[in-house]
């Protein structure tokens, strides 16, 4: 089933009894090309990936609980482009680019909306920083412009321009970052994989990983033995686990990072805003709640909640930056577990196993991330060889210390990034 | 999440700075080679269950305690000087 305009019109006049399920759902069979440990995300663009560019389509991604039921389906849904240390730079301005024509490729609405990136300026050391990240993400074909404040008075009404303890003096704007559905991304990625081959099956933990010889053979799960040429593990959080049953060690901490949203408003907010000075970011969804987060709680963890002096610091931050918000409602608040890399950036590579192959490190960080993240680790899997914009991405980076991304500059400080 | 400090009682998280897992409680030879090294500054368990932390109790004592922490619940199991454990 293709969804078009005509279909959407014919649906509506005929009492819409013509939808049926996105995806198959069928039993697992004994033998596959390819098993993808993980249908969050990135495992489910992976398999989509595998099957649209490579042909590949003898492929299972094999989930323990349900489709997107991870951080693909917890986060602040944030797409953009403007990172600037070389390797992450390309590999995100290749996805902004994958997200642009998301839409077409899927046949599916992810609600992509370029709504636009402002990252607050409030001293003239961050003013000097965010001209040399614009110039960068410039230099690398993206778009980025600096505005005065009086750019931003019009922009953005409901900030506190007149705060008096960190003034904003301007602001880094990303036109084409934005917003996507993070639902609707699992689900067209899912819906993509499984029409055209890929079996998607989910209730099926993975418990053990078969090595032979240094050669992997195939998985053991709670719905029976499953045999595979090749294995991705695309597992965020939960990457270390999955990666212990090969006996395997990972660069990974995992974390837990909240998030927040009110209950819905009438549109108040038209951009993403960030306020570095408070660790503090804001958009509003289109159903109209304000979605805003901070910081890592900067403990191990993997609870997928939070613990309250990070709530106070961040309505602490809320309330600097827009005072209007103490005028609404919170609705819920949730974590994510986040799979935190020593450099900050993340790792997509072959191990030392033949056949076994790693998609981790995303830190938080990973939505924006996930067409990508598919498209480079199915041409990983389908070749052998890295794609080009993931070649600095290797696992064994940390060890030589050769190629380190080093995002916030902290050194090897998991927690840090 | 409050931590037991061995020196001033249980005080509030907020009291304490993370440093990560105890790992760092021991630290390799300078000429251990390369895997020892990435072992001790990058690789972890990261398992979901106890885990051995370094804690630095910067707004008290000044105390840096071993504390094990179940990392899926949040319990705080125990916490001794770092410097008594071994």
């Amino acid at each position: 089933m293709r969804f078009s305009g005509l279909k959407i019109l014919t649906e509506g006049l005929t009492g819409n009894k013509g939808w049926g399920p996105h995806w198959r759902s069928p039993e697992p069979k004994p033998n596959y090309d390819i098993v993808l440990i993980g249908g969050g995300g990135h495992g489910l663009a992976t398999a989509h990936y595998l099957a649209s560019v490579h042909g590949i389509t003898n492929v299972a991604v094999l989930e323990r609980g349900y489709l997107g039921g991870g951080n693909v389906g917890r986060n602040t849904t944030i797409v953009r482009a403007n990172y600037m240390l070389p390797g992450n730079s390309e590999f995100y301005s290749h996805s902004l680019k994958l997200w642009e024509g998301l839409e077409e490729d899927l046949n599916f609405n992810v609600m992509h909306s370029q709504r636009g990136i402002i990252n607050l300026v409030h001293s003239d050391g961050q003013r000097d920083a965010f001209v040399r990240r614009g110039n960068t993400m410039r230099a690398q074909g993206d778009d980025a412009e600096m505005l005065t404040p009086g750019d931003l008075r019009k922009l953005l009404p409901m900030i506190d321009f007149d705060q008096t303890r960190v003034p904003i003096f301007g602001g880094l704007y990303h036109r084409r970052g934005g917003t996507a559905r993070h639902d609707a991304v699992a689900w067209g990625f899912a819906r993509s994989a499984s029409n055209r081959g890929v079996d998607l099956i989910q209730q099926c933990e993975v418990t053990g990983i078969d090595v032979e010889n240094g050669v992997v053979r195939g998985v053991q799960t709670t719905r029976g033995p499953i045999r595979a040429k090749k294995i991705g593990m695309v597992a965020a959080g939960r990457s270390s686990q999955v990666a212990a049953m090969a006996g395997l060690r990972l660069p990974i901490e995992s974390h837990v990072l909240q998030a927040f949203v009110t209950e819905g408003l009438k549109p108040c907010l038209d951009h993403v805003v960030t306020y570095g000075m408070g660790h503090f970011y804001i958009s509003q969804s289109d159903k109209g709640g304000l979605v805003f987060g901070g910081d890592l709680d900067m403990y191990a963890s993997y609870a997928s909640r939070g613990n309250l002096p990070l709530v106070e610091h961040v309505s602490e931050a809320a309330m600097t930056l827009m005072p209007v918000l103490g005028k609404a409602r919170m609705l819920r608040s949730w974590g994510g577990v986040m799979d935190m890399s020593p450099d900050g950036s993340f790792i997509i590579d072959k191990t030392d196993i033949e056949g076994l192959f790693v998609n981790c490190g995303w830190c938080y960080g990973g939505f924006k991330a996930t067409p990508a993240s598919g498209h480079t680790f199915a041409h990983l899997l389908a070749t052998g060889q890295p794609h080009e914009t993931t070649v600095r991405h290797r696992l064994d980076r940390f060890r030589t210390g050769r190629g380190i991304m080093d995002e916030e500059a902290t050194g090897s400080q998991h927690n840090l990034h | 999440m409050r931590i037991p400090c061995p020196i001033c009682g249980a005080r509030d998280r907020r009291e304490f700075y993370y440093q990560g897992a105890a790992v760092a409680l021991a630290r390799p030879a300078p000429d251990a080679g390369e895997a020892a090294w990435d072992d001790y500054l990058h690789l972890r368990e990261n398992s979901a269950g106890d885990l051995d932390e370094l804690w630095s109790h910067d707004a008290g004592c000044g105390a840096w305690l071993r504390v094990t922490r179940n990392v899926s619940s949040h319990e705080v199991k125990a916490a001794v000087l770092a410097r008594d454990a071994s």
